[in-house]
């Protein structure tokens, strides 16, 4: 017999003669606890955010271009990996070519195996948009997709992502559901809450651990 | 690396370690500071009672109900993730998982694995498996890197360097990697950051662990906080997920109470930094991730846990630590006293399924059942009662049929017998009467010395007169009236 | 949530009991039954006296059966489970005689009668129905003391400064853990002061004790310490065998500092310093 056979012939075995329990789940529980009214939700997650060393501007979604070439030249940053092919990444072009950033752009149009080493040791910081944000826990969720790769928002040292206002739910429990995740689900999702950290030693905090030791997030509001 | 983990001798000599760890100074000081540390974060970030057993009781129902589904959870599982591109694999025991592992590595003629934090691949021992055949697999999680380095095994599930200080680690960085010495912690882990950065870009395969998979969704869901997880997953490949065949959940909304009570009761966090769902490996118009995702489900005594009803609870739980956090055992002695890949109460009742209960026949024993662990349990498994029961277990009569792998190991014909002479005296009104005039009468001959009692208190010394005698002359004189 | 028993096979999965409500109280009964609990009565039998007096003040009569001996804990907790059981059984038979309701001074054994006789008998559904029904009428001394005859009590002693220590099993068996410290709250000359990690064990635990003695003995040591340095004069507890367990290390480590029941502390605060007959 096989391992599988094997294992699911002795879970069969010690079910035998029982009825799978009824479904409970209580959604009361997990939404219920976590709503806010619509004016508390980025102050929510702007508090939630910044308790873990989460850096949030709110700024218009008409001038945050400006708010970005000025937060990379306080830091000094010679580099910046966007989506030239998204909305967010030709606004910035647009933006960074109009007013002449020596920051340069980088894009992620070719398979990682092409530049890992690049990608790993030159990107200085990278800048995503996001499916959405959760008051609840002060998260930003991301579907990475062919142009804004899983690698970009992990890699560089700096992460900065936008977040429309509008796209900040209560809880993960009333995104998932009102957007039916369970219906598909894309290569990868994640749930984003902070920069990398770590308290592996003595429990002491330490940030930047293997991922961005920076999260930006610029919360856009309608112009 | 050029050392190979030891792998850990399961020695039945609890004592002889607890003994140990007790006379370490330094190590119960760092667990102590720890471990109230993690209590106070777990209590601030569940301020409402209410919320909190709402939701504990939710984690419960919804682990139960997965595991009266189990079978056709797992096929409805497999089906799933088979669609969406990820291969499953089954193991019973860990020899065929690290066999699975291997053959995936040798496919694709591998020869660096770079590892997530995983406590089944740590029940595997697969570092050393794949170290002895040439491969090298390097733990990523800061602190599964420290203890790595220093050819120890995690003495936590969920902090598994805990037992050591920025000191400890300091010395450790410039003994094994030539590092100028620094007790700054950011400084430690910035140099961790940078060796592992280059082994995240080279390895050939990336190993993780998975915290719930969903059946509905074909997915696997891992948290974490320092992104080695994702990076481990993303970065080289192949990504092969290791996980107990428990670990499936119904629903992807499921996911939804689970990681709040994991986070939460682990380390305090609303949620964890990174929470990251895998549905698949690359599709052909992505840039990234890995070509090749593959899912070992174990078994390794946990089918054998799930025969027994009562035992089976031990299945629910999500590997949050906090039973070992709020422990005055294991706190005291540490996580290394228990010899065993799952220290702490958790440990205790899911060990002897593994290897037996004649591996570990002290640990039923090594509990107060002061119950602090099935309090604060966030899927309410009953920790004392299953450590209550796996001492019935432990006594049995070897010559009979065993319900647990190993038990019997504690029977003793002599302890049976007083038992047997205890339950004498206590159901014969006459003679426990007698025992008492005795006891009370005699009691200056109460001896000085009483087995181990006596090498923490000083010798018990029966009253002068029995409660039974006091209250039949009290009750007596007042003519059991009101006085 | 509440479909605990939609499957009664006996191999069907489990979930956790329904979470207790809050404890219902009877009306304060006319008699009821001591349950001394073996501890008590060979070590520490004033305190057994004690209680009954604090009971017979509310007006209460106190039955003490003879036969009674030991809630048959230690051999449950050992993993004897039948000799336990036939321990058990002689108990129920013993106070299911009159039918009282049970007042154990001990938390523990309290625990036992309602939370472990269940558990022991399970498969006995004829014995089941009278083990529920004393667990139904079990009550723990300062529980049945507040909740049940809604005790008032006037303190006539000194000023004092007292730490409370409070039992594994009052605390998480049997939720009894406020009540001695609202019964404390009534002396007006008494301070309850806390102390450091007052939740934790005292590493008692019956034969853990001396299964385990290194881990145990630190575990008291970690309890008398911080009961010293509280800055309490003395301890009292309601449960005989964390005071047996604390006491008798306070003394190997040859301090002053001790530790006593409860209901002892009680009387002799509302009847002055000395108090009661001589044993």
């Amino acid at each position: 017999m096989s391992a599988r056979g094997n294992i699911l012939g002795k879970l069969r075995d010690s079910l035998a003669g029982t009825t799978p329990r009824p479904d409970e789940f209580d959604e009361r529980l997990v939404t219920k606890p976590w709503r806010y009214a619509p004016g508390d939700r980025i102050a929510r997650l702007r508090s939630l955010m910044e308790a873990v060393h989460t850096e949030v501007h709110q700024c218009r979604s008409d001038n945050w271009p400006e708010l970005v070439a000025e937060l990379l030249n306080k830091r000094n940053l010679t580099n910046l990996l966007c989506a030239p092919a998204k909305e967010h990444g030709r606004a910035l072009q647009a933006y960074f070519e109009a007013t002449e950033q020596r920051v340069e752009l980088l894009a992620y149009d070719q398979p990682v195996e092409a530049w890992k080493e690049e990608l790993f040791w030159n990107v200085e910081a990278s800048l995503t948009g996001t499916l959405g944000g959760i008051a609840a826990t002060g998260t930003l969720v991301l579907w990475p997709d062919r142009h804004e790769p899983r690698l970009m928002s992990l890699v560089p040292p700096v992460h900065i992502a936008l977040l429309k206002a509008s796209e900040i739910h209560d809880n993960l429990y009333d995104m998932m559901v009102s957007q039916d995740w369970a219906a598909g689900l894309p290569t990868n999702v994640l749930l984003v809450s902070g920069p990398s950290k770590t308290a592996d030693i003595e429990q002491v905090l330490a940030y930047g651990a293997h991922g961005p030791r920076e999260l930006i997030v610029l919360v856009l509001e309608d112009a | 690396m050029s050392q190979r983990i030891p792998v850990t001798e399961l020695t039945p000599d609890f004592r002889g370690r607890a003994e140990e760890a007790l006379a370490d100074g330094q190590l119960r000081e760092n667990f102590r500071v720890a471990m109230d540390s993690l209590m106070t974060k777990r209590a601030n970030a569940f301020p409402d009672a209410d919320e909190r057993e709402g939701l504990r009781e939710l984690g419960n129902r919804i682990k139960a109900g997965a595991l009266s589904r189990l079978p056709d959870l797992l096929e409805q599982l497999e089906q799933k993730l088979t669609e969406n591109g990820i291969k499953v694999h089954w193991a019973e025991t860990i020899e065929e998982a690290n066999n699975l592992v291997h053959d995936i590595i040798e496919a694709r003629k591998g020869s660096q694995v770079v590892k997530g934090k995983s406590m089944v691949s740590e029940e595997m021992e697969m570092n050393d498996y794949l170290a002895e055949r040439g491969i090298e697999c390097l733990e990523s999680d800061m602190g599964e890197y420290i203890v790595q380095l220093d050819n120890e095994k995690p003495s936590h599930i969920i902090m598994p360097a805990i037992h050591k200080n920025a000191r400890q680690v300091s010395k450790l960085f410039h003994d094994k990697l030539g590092e100028p010495e620094t007790e700054d912690v950011n400084q430690l882990i910035q140099i961790g950051r940078r060796t592992l950065r280059r082994k995240f870009m080279e390895a050939d395969v990336g190993v993780s662990g998975v915290n719930f998979a969903v059946a509905e969704t074909g997915t696997l869901l891992l948290v974490e906080n320092e992104g080695n997880g994702r990076m481990s997953t993303t970065a080289p490949p192949v990504h092969i997920a290791v996980t107990g065949i428990e670990k499936v959940v119904p629903n992807l909304r499921d996911v939804v109470p689970l990681v709040s009570l994991l986070t939460r009761s682990a380390l305090g966090q609303p949620i964890t930094t990174y929470v990251n769902l895998i549905s698949g490996p690359r599709k052909p118009d992505e840039l990234d991730g890995p070509e090749e995702v593959h899912l070992v489900l174990l078994d390794n005594g946990r089918t054998g846990a799930f025969a027994d009803a009562q035992m089976r609870q031990t299945l629910n739980c999500i590997r949050c630590g906090a039973c070992m956090n709020h422990c005055p055992v294991y706190t005291r002695v540490g996580g290394h006293t228990y010899g065993e890949v799952y220290p702490g109460p958790i440990g205790k009742i899911i060990t002897p399924h593994m290897a037996g209960l004649d591996k570990v026949p002290d640990h039923p024993s090594a509990s107060s059942l002061c119950g602090a662990c099935g309090e604060v349990c966030p899927v309410k498994i009953p920790i004392p009662e299953l450590l209550q029961r796996l001492r019935q277990e432990n006594v049995k009569d070897p010559e009979q049929p065993q319900q647990v792998k190993g038990g019997g190991a504690k029977y003793s014909r002599t302890e049976r017998w007083i038992w047997r002479g205890w339950q004498m005296l206590n159901t014969r009104p006459a003679l426990y009467r007698s025992f008492l005039w005795a006891a009370t009468r005699f009691r200056a001959l109460a001896p000085k010395k009483a087995g181990p009692w006596t090498e923490n208190h000083s010798a018990p010394v029966p009253a002068r007169r029995s409660l039974h005698d006091l209250a039949a002359r009290h009750l007596d004189q007042n003519g059991g009236r009101p006085s | 949530m509440s479909q605990l028993f939609y499957d009664a096979a006996p191999n069907a999965t489990r979930v956790s009991p329904e979470r207790e409500a809050d404890r219902h109280y009877p009306e304060k009964s006319e008699a009821v039954t001591l349950f001394g609990t073996c501890v008590v009565d060979l070590f520490f039998p004033e305190a057994g006296l004690d209680a009954i007096r604090l009971l017979e003040r509310e007006g209460v009569r106190v039955h003490f059966p003879q036969e009674q001996s030991c809630c048959g804990q230690p051999a449950w907790t050992s993993g004897y489970r039948d000799e336990a059981k036939a321990v058990a059984r002689k108990q129920l038979d013993i106070l299911d005689r009159s039918g009282l309701p049970v007042v154990v001074p001990s938390g523990s054994c309290a625990g036992m009668f309602r939370h472990h006789y269940p558990a022991l008998f399970a498969d006995e559904p004829d014995t089941l129905k009278r083990v529920e029904a004393l667990a139904e009428r079990t009550f723990e001394l300062t529980e049945f003391l507040l909740k049940v005859c809604k005790v008032q009590l006037a303190d006539r002693g000194a000023p004092s400064r007292i730490a409370l220590h409070t039992s594994c099993s009052a605390r998480r068996e049997m939720n009894t853990h406020l009540h001695a410290r609202e019964l404390l709250q009534q002396l007006e000359g008494v301070e309850r002061v806390d102390h450091d990690h007052e939740s934790e064990c005292c590493g008692f635990g019956g034969t853990f004790s001396v299964r385990m003695p290194e881990v145990s003995g630190a575990m008291v040591k970690d309890k008398t310490r911080s009961l010293m340095d509280s800055g309490a004069v003395e301890m009292v507890t309601a449960d005989g065998g964390c005071l047996m367990n604390i006491n008798g290390s306070l003394e190997k480590q040859k301090q002053n500092f001790r530790g006593r029941h409860l209901a002892s502390f009680l009387w002799e605060r509302i009847n002055g310093a000395s108090a009661g007959e001589v044993a």
